[in-house]
């Protein structure tokens, strides 16, 4: 048996174990200090490192996210915290313009080993502006890492792999996962990579391809369509950029159907993107058309009722899983 | 409004899979162009169409089997106005009505849209390895398609080899077509057989001393001489060329003679060889050798493959003796010839050695009787013996037209 640990937890002793392990690693971000970060990711670290590591920001993202970036190139390993995906968009220029792209406009002189979390993701009644998913948009940037742990094991090893990486890495945290408990082996943290997707269920009828937040819908759709007797496949992508083609295409060559999951909304997505690579490299492996769960192209809205119509939800998916099996079940 | 159906490439075959056009709505088409290739069993073979005009609708796209007789695609004749195309009325705009005149009727052609029935891409890719033609199955998948499982359901139905997944390729293919056709011929000819052996010393000293005279490409094989020997004969016996259908014999002018060809690999086509009986032995030769290039290829043309009046097979090469053949329906005839061999001969009334040919006549008994066949097989023989003949009689009457 292992410890019983949250998500938040888990990324918690993650920060800490990074603080420790490299003076070069400091946390900055709007509340990350006195508050103890908006989502308690950041609680009590203030006390055990100082101001100096644990450093408040002023309300600018593009200021902050800048420093950051300027802080990396002079050698530190920052770790910049961004409220969540939607203010994000504030510091759109120095990710995209300036740490996605230095190490190519340097001519490989300069590289950026920033990290940057932030959470994303909806379903907790803040509002069209709080519950944006945007991670599949980074995702469409050269030059990152998109990572979207979803499990406790990713939200305690992904972040020392990030740090480790010479290049910007971006972290999304769904915002409903923080509360999640699960269990860590004893002793030492787990080591995970940031190149693969996993495999969270097995099955052999549909691939469910999934990642973050959704993934926990997605495999209660599987327990469901189990009880159908459709078997289906669960695939986390953990890694967003770039996407592991060779996991994805293993798991639909064998299920020859799937369904794509994907909070974002569905026109120009991170899940146009999967079905799309998947239509050109397992197109004869097929047995049914592509299908994909994704939120209504609505703002998302504030009332409970409406929000939970808005976003893919488990009826959805068993849905869309029963739509690609035919009569097959 | 001319159709333009899929010809029977043959007596075996039943469908045809449309592999390529070469031509598109608008385009002028010519009487005895090539406009599509199609997959028989047996090869991939050029289609001609008989009708000039112009390409209207496509209404069988690549890929897509159909049966024998199927319209692949309309065609308008000559002065043919397209016919007018009604449309939904919202999508009738005032403005555009004035560029639509001016463009002509050539610019409104909307081809009809034909939806092949859906198939998985898994499932009709297995469906070719097991040979089960998938489109024809009971869809049970996502929108009605035929699944995978569809396939391997009915490849498991069919049983034997293809349970087992063996895959069926186009050599099995030919193989059963060819069971076909030649299963309905010795269930449905009565065959009657004649031999006759053929000095063959005058015709290999005159083809000796003509070729000593030309480049190796032009000359000339025996295997033209006895074609051109066949086709002359059968002026004298035309009851042996044509077709037995409807139970009654249909004559054919011109010798368009089934020349056999084995195919590397196995297999056998005999695609004509057109209008023997008029055309001079050279042109026979390079038509010959183009013929047998391209059926190896795999490149054949609708007409060649369609419309043969009798075959030819020569098994000499071999070193075979004897061919007692099986007529390819609805023929009524085929012509075998055996090696050229040195064998004891008697000629008068002494014994020496000559070269010799025995050939054979399988003929239809419906048809003819061993009379007819008898006068054929000594015609041929006495036409050996003037090989001069032969090369002149090229301009011999007979306009040797296609009948179509």
């Amino acid at each position: 048996m292992g410890r019983r640990i949250s998500y938040r937890e888990a990324l918690r002793e993650a920060l800490r174990e990074a603080l420790q392990a490299d003076p070069r690693v400091f946390l900055m971000g709007e509340d990350v200090g006195r508050y103890g970060g908006t989502y308690a990711v950041s609680k009590g670290l203030l006390d055990e490192f100082g101001p100096e590591r644990i450093r408040d920001t002023p309300l600018s993202e593009l200021g902050f996210v800048g420093a950051g970036i300027g802080a990396a190139l002079g050698g530190m390993r920052p770790i910049v915290e961004v409220m969540t995906v939607n203010f994000s968009l504030l510091a759109l220029d120095p990710i995209v313009n300036t740490a996605a792209m230095l190490r190519h406009m340097s001519g490989g002189q300069f590289s950026v080993p920033v990290v940057i979390r932030m959470a994303t993701g909806a379903g907790r009644q803040v509002g069209a502006q709080h519950s944006n998913s945007f991670e599949g948009w980074y995702a469409h940037v050269p030059g990152i890492k998109v990572l979207a742990p979803a499990t406790i094991e990713d939200a305690r090893g992904m972040l020392s792999a990030a740090l480790a990486d010479p290049d910007p890495v971006l972290i999304f945290e769904h915002a409903q996962l923080y509360n999640l408990e699960g269990e860590l082996p004893e002793g030492a943290p787990p080591v995970v990579d940031i190149r693969s997707a996993c495999i969270r269920r097995e099955g052999s009828d549909v691939s469910l391809i999934t990642h973050g937040g959704s993934l926990y819908k997605t495999l209660r759709a599987a327990d469901e369509l189990a009880a159908l007797g459709i078997s289906a496949e669960v695939v986390d992508l953990r890694v967003l950029r770039p996407l592991d083609d060779a996991t994805i295409m293993a798991s639909v060559r064998k299920c020859r159907r799937a369904v794509v999951v994907d909070e974002a909304w569905r026109s120009g997505s991170l899940a146009a993107e999967v079905m799309a690579r998947i239509a050109e490299q397992a197109f004869f492996d097929l047995d049914a058309p592509l299908g994909r769960v994704c939120s209504e192209e609505v703002p998302i809205p504030y009332a409970r009722h409406m929000e939970e119509a808005a976003l893919p939800q488990v009826p959805k998916i068993v849905a869309a899983a029963q739509a690609v099996m035919g009569n097959n079940t | 409004m001319i159709e333009f159906k899929l010809p029977s490439l043959g007596a075996d075959m039943e469908e045809g899979k449309l592999l390529e056009w070469h031509v598109k709505p608008g385009d002028a088409v010519k009487r005895g162009q090539v406009v599509a290739v199609v997959d028989t069993s047996k090869a991939a073979v050029d289609v001609e169409i008989w009708e000039d005009g112009v390409m209207h609708a496509i209404l069988v796209q690549p890929g897509e089997t159909v049966p024998v007789g199927t319209v692949l695609a309309t065609v308008l004749a000559p002065g043919e106005a397209a016919p007018v195309v009604s449309a939904p009325v919202a999508v009738v705009a005032v403005a555009p009505v004035a560029a639509a005149i001016k463009a002509g009727p050539s610019a409104v052609v909307v081809s009809p849209v034909t939806r092949r029935p859906a198939v998985s891409p898994s499932a009709r890719r297995r469906a070719k390895e097991l040979g089960v033609d998938a489109e024809n199955l009971h869809g049970t998948g996502a929108q009605g398609a035929v699944t995978l499982a569809d396939v391997e359901a009915a490849a498991a139905r069919q049983g034997g080899a293809v349970a087992q997944g063996l895959p069926i390729d186009r050599q099995q293919a030919m193989r059963r077509a060819i069971a076909a056709a030649m299963g309905r011929s010795k269930r449905e000819i009565p065959h009657y057989y004649l031999s006759e052996t053929i000095p063959m010393a005058n015709a290999l000293a005159w083809l000796q001393r003509r070729n000593a005279e030309l480049p190796i490409t032009e000359r000339i094989l025996p295997a033209v001489l006895q074609l051109k020997a066949v086709a002359m004969a059968l002026k004298r016996v035309p009851q042996l060329n044509g077709f037995y259908r409807d139970d009654a014999f249909q004559p054919v002018a011109a010798v368009h003679a089934g020349v056999a060809i084995s195919l590397r690999g196995g297999g056998l086509v005999a695609p004509a060889l057109h209008d023997v009986a008029v055309k001079p032995l050279e042109q026979l030769m390079r038509e010959l050798a183009d013929l047998v290039k391209r059926a190896r290829a795999g490149s054949l043309r609708s007409s060649e493959m369609s419309d043969p009046t009798i075959t030819i097979t020569n098994l000499g090469d071999q070193g075979v003796e004897t061919v007692f053949g099986v007529i390819y329906p609805p023929q009524v005839a085929l012509v075998g010839f055996g090696s050229v061999a040195v064998r004891p001969w008697v000629e008068g009334g002494e014994l020496c050695a000559r070269p010799l040919m025995i050939a054979t006549l399988a003929a239809d008994h419906r048809v003819t009787d061993g009379h007819l066949g008898a006068v054929f097989l000594t015609e041929l023989r006495d036409l050996l013996q003037q090989p001069d003949s032969l090369a002149s009689s090229s301009a011999v009457s007979g306009q040797g037209g296609k009948e179509k």
